[in-house]
């Protein structure tokens, strides 16, 4: 076929593309929408959910450890509250959460009017809050998972806890992984894909590189997690040897898959927020990155060398002094990109003129923060150290301050940065630095002193701790820290609701932003860009500020129209040069249903109701035949 | 200076086309469920590695009716790239992705019969569960397989437009990938315990 360029609308409104790029009103509109900024949204508010069922969590634990020998929790309790706490954050909060940006701002950023499969999109969404809800259905029954978030065996074999806790572990990890599986390859193939002409790799934004390389880690490992989980479920429920000893099996081969995934799987869950900081902060900063190759390359190089490093979080478990000093050595490699990447952004804000709004201070103190547990986790990479430190609160410590500086801060600042884009209004300043310094005080008392207590030997994970043993005052500190920080995202999310509701307009780009999704409306039309923009450097909208006077300008204001039908622009995969017009799917509800067939096989599984988990079986394959009909067949033949 | 692709000609893709997404989507999760063998096989690797007898426990297993196996669901693979070769050139493929079909189910059968002539158990020691869990995942990916060629061939069979070839194409690559996991969990089954 043969398409023209076209001016866009001065107003950016197209009611024909409206017509056939919206969403149905009603329940079963809702329920069948495949359109990505709602599966973003949906995602992120999902994913602040559970965190705060999470966080309830951790309150409730620190409750019971403010002081030594107290009894507000048994030991059980306390098992399964410390489980799923980690399980949530680990699982239902940190990664869906960056999937929820990905989501909403990936077609944005690239120029296209969705992701490549729009359908998948709304399956891993679907698969994501079934997953959780799932987890989370023994709780009530005093059956949630109880032996952490990395389930070691033999604690978790069938001898030991014979409930359906860890039943249900083992089989909400793999449906959690279907829908971080069925995310991860949308990313892949949408980056091949839809990206706007002229888009080529070397000028895409850091989140891509960001989202792209952790759904490229996913792919390859949440198989690890997945599989260890389906034979200890086999293990368990079957009668399988793989981890008993008496019968030939390992108890190790628990922990070298849990970490063969566990550790790539913590890149995935920092490297797109990475990428949120080293698009956002240089806006605020008035100036590009610094060093925009390097920071692609750390953060690719980042995911490459960490599928080589899971041994350090076994150094304590026996293994030969050769293999180690290989996994030690190999996890202080990863400074080398990380400390690139905290050096390019040091020096555009150093280099750069930084607006101090509630969304800076979130991304400074993050670099802050990812140096601190950086260096606590370079510590623990040398394995004597290792053995000193390992299954103290000192690891703890690191933990938090990975997972809440390099995932909770950059979220909390993205959300600052980015829903006027997602709401048209912006955020209220003078409560969010208020809500900022709360958060970043709390997370600050509550984590550091937990170094200190980790250094005195506070082992983790146990219930209480003995009077005697100078724990007291520190842990009576974590405590306190904890409830500020909570008051620190109470006032966020009051913050997020009172601002969407009379938040001051934000106008198309209240940041002066320079990617392609400052350019459309906020929030954006169902079909993103009026016309398919054609991209000429990195920053679109800061030509007019950066490019020389006669370097070719990108295009935002005419381009392709493609309104057949629901239509996007096919590119080819390095330079983007046009290819093809792809036809996209239209909502449907099949994504919804087959998700329930799914949540129906777990449940059936769950409780070894095998008649319903062959017919949920059925019921998802006829689904997927339906879902998979190419739609020309089904149109010759009238259907 | 002027912006350059104000005119175009490329092709409409609609799903099903040639060069539809669904091709990358494939490869993708062809990628992730390699993934899954390499861990499943790395199990079988490290379990065998730390056994202190010999292994299996009880002797290399029988490979004849195995060996049988392997050349039919090779061969499977010949007639199916035969199908997809009409297909793709507006030939009638069917005669070919039958036989593609049943020399695939007749692997299913075999293999099932595999199964119930065997001294050990999944519950009797490790080598047992990995023998059946491995077997078992490849069976399951087998099914699959023979899903989506039975599925194809009632779409080829109702369509009439000779551009839908992608379907057959994706069913194809999925199920050489299929193919060519047996060979590693054939060398690792029965070939590696004699070779140590």
């Amino acid at each position: 076929m043969i398409i023209e360029a076209v001016d866009a609308p001065p107003s950016g409104d197209n009611p024909k593309l409206q017509k056939i790029w919206e969403t149905r009103p009603g329940l079963s509109g809702w329920l069948s929408t495949v359109d990505h900024k709602s599966i973003g949204i949906r995602y992120i508010v999902t994913a602040f959910f559970f965190m705060v069922i999470g966080g309830l969590e951790a309150l409730v634990m620190r409750v019971q450890l403010a002081q030594g020998a107290q009894n507000f929790l048994t030991p059980e309790q306390y098992n399964q509250v410390f489980s799923m706490h980690g399980i949530t954050m680990v699982f239902l909060y940190a990664m869906p959460v960056l999937s929820g940006f990905s989501n909403y701002l990936w077609p944005l950023l690239l120029g296209a009017r969705d992701m490549a499969f729009p359908r998948l999109n709304a399956f891993s969404y679907w698969l994501y809050l079934f997953a959780g809800l799932f987890i989370y259905s023994t709780m009530p029954f005093g059956q949630a998972p109880d032996a952490g978030w990395f389930n070691y065996v033999p604690l978790a074999a069938k001898t030991y806890d014979f409930g359906l806790n860890i039943d249900v572990f083992t089989l909400g990890v793999i449906f959690i992984g279907l829908s971080t599986t069925g995310g991860a390859i949308n990313f892949v193939v949408t980056l091949m894909r839809v990206r706007a002409p002229g888009m080529s790799i070397n000028r895409m934004p850091i989140i891509i590189w960001g989202t792209l390389t952790a759904s490229l880690g996913n792919i390859f490992a949440v198989p690890a997690v997945s599989l260890a989980c389906a034979l200890l479920w086999f293990d368990r429920n079957l009668g399988t040897r793989f981890f008993s000893v008496d019968g030939g099996g390992q108890p190790l081969l628990w922990q070298h898959l849990f970490w063969i995934f566990g550790h790539p799987w913590v890149y995935a869950i920092v490297l797109p927020s990475m990428g949120m900081v080293s698009d956002a902060l240089p806006t605020l900063c008035r100036r590009p990155l610094v060093g925009y190759t390097a920071v692609a390359l750390a953060t690719v190089s980042t995911m490459v060398v960490g599928f080589g490093v899971w041994v350090h979080h076994m150094f304590a478990t026996g293994l030969p002094p050769i293999g180690l000093s290989f996994f030690g050595a190999a996890s202080m490699v990863i400074v080398i990109p990380s400390a690139v990447s905290v050096f390019a952004w040091i020096a555009t804000i150093w280099t750069g003129r930084p607006t101090l709004n509630t969304a800076f201070l979130h991304f400074a103190s993050f670099v802050l923060l990812f140096v601190i547990g950086g260096v606590s986790g370079f510590m623990t990479a040398a394995v004597p150290l290792d053995w000193q430190l390992t299954d103290t609160y000192f690891v703890v410590a690191h933990i938090h301050y990975v997972l809440l500086g390099i995932n909770v801060f950059p979220v909390l600042g993205g959300v600052y940065f980015w829903f006027p884009k997602m709401t048209g209004r912006m955020m209220n300043e003078k409560l969010g630095k208020v809500g900022f310094w709360f958060t970043f005080a709390g997370f600050n008392i509550a984590f550091f002193p937990m170094h200190i207590v980790g250094l005195l030997g506070m082992p983790r994970r146990v219930y209480s701790y003995a009077t005697d043993l100078g724990l007291n005052d520190l842990n009576l500190a974590i405590t306190l820290g904890a409830f500020v920080l909570a008051i620190g995202l109470l006032l966020f999310f009051w913050n997020v609701v009172s601002s969407a509701r009379d938040g001051a307009e934000a106008g198309k780009n209240p940041w002066s932003g320079p990617t392609l999704e400052w350019a459309v409306a906020s929030p954006p039309p169902p079909y993103n860009f009026a016309v398919i923009p054609t991209i000429a450097s990195r920053h679109p909208l800061w030509e007019p500020y950066l490019a020389d006077a006669d370097a070719p300008r990108s295009m935002i204001d005419r381009g392709f129209l493609l309104d057949d039908g629901r239509q996007t622009l096919a590119t080819s995969i390095l330079d983007a040069e046009p290819q093809a017009v792809l036809s996209m799917p239209d909502d449907t509800l099949v994504p919804f249903l087959i998700s329930l067939a799914v949540a129906a096989l777990f449940a059936a599984l769950l409780l070894h109701g095998w008649i319903c988990a062959a017919l949920a079986m059925l019921a998802i394959i006829m689904l997927a035949i339906r879902w998979l009909n190419p739609p020309q067949i089904r149109a010759a033949h009238g259907s | 200076m002027a912006h350059k692709p104000l005119r175009l000609e490329i092709p409409l893709i609609a799903r099903g086309h040639p060069h539809g997404s669904g091709w990358w989507g494939m490869i993708m999760l062809i990628a992730t469920e390699s993934a899954l063998f390499v861990y499943l096989l790395f199990s079988y690797y490290y379990l065998a590695a730390q056994i202190p007898t010999r292994w299996p426990p009880g002797g290399p297993l029988d490979a004849k009716l195995s060996i049988l196996n392997t050349v039919i669901l090779l061969s499977s693979s010949f007639t199916l790239v035969r199908a997809e070769r009409a297909a793709v050139g507006g030939k009638n493929p069917f005669a070919w992705l039958i036989t593609t079909i049943l020399l695939g189910t007749t692997f299913v059968g075999i293999q099932a019969a595999e199964w119930t002539n065997k001294a050990f158990t999944p519950s009797s020691d490790s080598f047992g569960s990995l023998y059946y869990v491995i077997t078992g995942f490849h069976m399951a990916h087998v099914v699959v397989g023979l899903l989506m060629l039975c599925t194809v061939l009632t779409w080829l069979w109702r369509a009439d437009r000779p551009d839908q070839s992608l379907p057959i194409r994706l069913a194809s690559v999925y199920w050489h990938f299929v193919d060519a996991v047996w060979l590693a969990v054939f060398f690792s089954i029965f070939i590696f315990p004699t070779l140590v």
